[in-house]
């Protein structure tokens, strides 16, 4: 599938921005932040600012982008609605959320609910982002229970990693942020190299026989394309990657998206300020780093069953 | 409305014979003059004649090498919306834009809902849909709607424009939704198959398979060779025999 850039910045900048307000929405709830104004201010701004710079930036690749609040009205059917429904919907209880930790100096009890709240909203818009994709039986590499998964992990990695960062910068740092990290961490390298296994050794079910319903004539090959030049389909669902730039950047993905931020946070343990704020802060932007290679990958790897029909041997 | 239509009725579709299509493109070119001016008018079409031209096209012809050796055979593959019963492309569609009709089951798009996520282009398993990219919207073949019930046309016309210009006859219009019609009886007569059913679409159009190959000739009454040339003939002919054969 063709990697666009719009899509690949909105699931990883909202599924960061979501994976922070989940933590604080937790961390306050079980008591283990207190309600600093200026911590929830710049939490606050980056979580919430990553989310609608995500969203904006994925009406970026419509078509008719002053048409988007239609996208409102098919929640019954399409997880592209219901993800524009959830991703609105969680901004009332995070705002009031923040409106609680920074103006009214409370996030324990019932505004430690409400972060519960704002949790379970950011977890189940970022389910509804992997649906979009994990729900298209035309994609095998998406269409998988891995996906949703890696999906959350990966969103509760950014975010933890976001809020170990700002914990560190406002002095509030607490042995479970790291903890979170390396349970998220651990978790989605475990389903990632599952997820590459998984790709790697299956074809989808469908082949050009089944295709083109010649099975009976026995094996069937392309022999003339229908156009000269490429067309939208090939484009869009063509797009083809080499293996050997996909092994180096799954290479890439996993230093900087795994090995470096779990050597940084567990360095960072039992380190000073000088060694442990710059600690925090590198191993949260080698992440953001590397789920942005992380989420070209799903989609550069990703073929689509239609290239059966442009001579692909298998998809 | 995205939700699908409650199954039944009429599913009007096309069924194409791989046995007589030879492959002229003259179904995705007269496709494409109709459409163009037609229910999703204007169809892109940029350097038409040059080395990059780009287009929308709702029917493409593909020609594929099926079996292996001398029993191998060339079989051109038109390929358009298939009109499925229970297709993804209208499900994932976040505005309602895509939608599949319940009186005849054509599946259309509503140019002025459609905000061009292209998502129903990434559910659809046959490469139906196309990109417009002058008008910001989804673009796939409509049955010929504005054919198929245009009163203002012959009643012998009202056909698809790819079913109406076909040389070979080898598309065929009609309700496969009933048994009965000729469509129905020529998809159980030849073996029609669907596309990718593993998939669990549920596709309306129908594929006739090519009918199996004829190695040896059938009998038309006549000698199967000429006899033999017969020896003897005139004293004139056996002279020039001679003379030829000098």
């Amino acid at each position: 599938m063709h990697p666009a850039y719009s899509v690949i910045f909105f699931t990883t900048a909202s599924g960061a921005g979501y994976g922070l307000l989940a933590m604080l929405g937790t961390f306050a709830a079980f008591g283990l932040v207190p309600p600093d104004p200026w911590f929830g201010a710049v939490a606050f701004a980056l979580a919430l600012g990553a989310i609608a710079f995500g969203l904006v930036s994925s009406t970026f690749h419509l078509g008719h982008p002053e048409r988007a609040w239609r996208a409102y009205s098919q929640w019954r059917t399409s997880w592209l609605s219901r993800e524009g429904v959830a991703a609105t919907l969680t901004f009332v209880p995070a705002g009031l959320f923040a409106f609680g930790w920074m103006f009214v100096g409370e996030n324990g009890g019932i505004w430690g609910a409400l972060g519960l709240v704002v949790a379970a909203a950011a977890a189940a818009t970022v389910y509804c982002t992997a649906m979009i994709y994990a729900a298209l039986k035309t994609i095998r590499a998406w269409n998988h229970g891995i996906v949703t998964r890696l999906y959350l992990a990966l969103a509760v990695l950014t975010g933890s990693l976001w809020y170990n960062a700002l914990a560190w910068l406002f002095g509030h740092v607490s042995p479970f942020a790291p903890l979170v990290v390396i349970i998220a961490l651990s978790y989605g390298f475990w389903l990632k190299r599952r997820y590459w296994m998984y790709i790697d050794g299956t074809h989808a079910a469908s082949t050009v026989a089944t295709a083109t319903g010649l099975a009976g004539l026995g094996p069937v090959r392309l022999l003339d394309a229908p156009n000269t030049q490429e067309n939208f389909v090939q484009e869009e669902m063509g797009y083809r990657i080499a293996r050997a730039h996909a092994t180096k950047l799954r290479r890439y993905a996993f230093f900087l998206l795994f090995a470096i931020p779990a050597a940084l946070v567990l360095i960072g343990m039992e380190a000073s300020l000088w060694l442990g704020l710059p600690c925090a802060v590198l191993a949260a932007l080698s992440a953001s780093f590397g789920v942005v290679i992380e989420r070209w990958l799903f989609f550069a790897e990703a073929k689509h069953v239609v290239t059966l029909y442009y001579g692909a041997d298998a998809a | 409305m995205t939700a699908l239509p409650p199954p039944g009725g009429r599913k009007l579709g096309l069924v194409i014979d791989l046995d007589t299509c030879v492959g002229c493109h003259a179904c995705a070119v007269n496709c494409k003059e109709w459409n163009t001016g037609g229910h999703a008018a204007p169809l892109p079409d940029h350097d038409p004649y040059g080395a990059g031209a780009t287009g929308v096209w709702f029917n493409r012809v593909h020609t594929f090498e099926a079996g292996e050796g001398a029993a191998a055979r060339t079989v051109h593959f038109p390929r358009s919306c298939l009109h499925c019963e229970t297709p993804d492309c209208v499900r994932v569609c976040p505005t309602g834009a895509s939608y599949k009709r319940a009186e005849d089951g054509i599946v259309l798009v509503n140019e002025d809902l459609c905000i061009g996520c292209k998502l129903c282009s990434w559910a659809c398993p046959y490469g139906a849909r196309e990109y417009d990219h002058d008008a910001g919207v989804m673009k796939k073949c409509t049955l010929c709607i504005d054919r198929i019930y245009n009163e203002n046309l012959e009643e012998i016309d009202r056909v698809p424009a790819c079913v109406a210009t076909c040389p070979a006859s080898a598309r065929h219009f009609g309700d496969l939704g009933d048994p009965d019609s000729a469509v129905s009886r020529l998809v159980a007569a030849r073996g029609g198959v669907a596309l990718m059913p593993e998939l669990g679409y549920a596709p309306v159009n129908r594929y006739l398979p090519p009918r199996p190959r004829r190695d040896t000739p059938g009998c038309t009454g006549a000698p199967a060779a000429l006899p033999e040339a017969a020896s003897g003939g005139g004293r004139f002919l056996r002279w020039i025999d001679a003379m030829l054969s000098r």
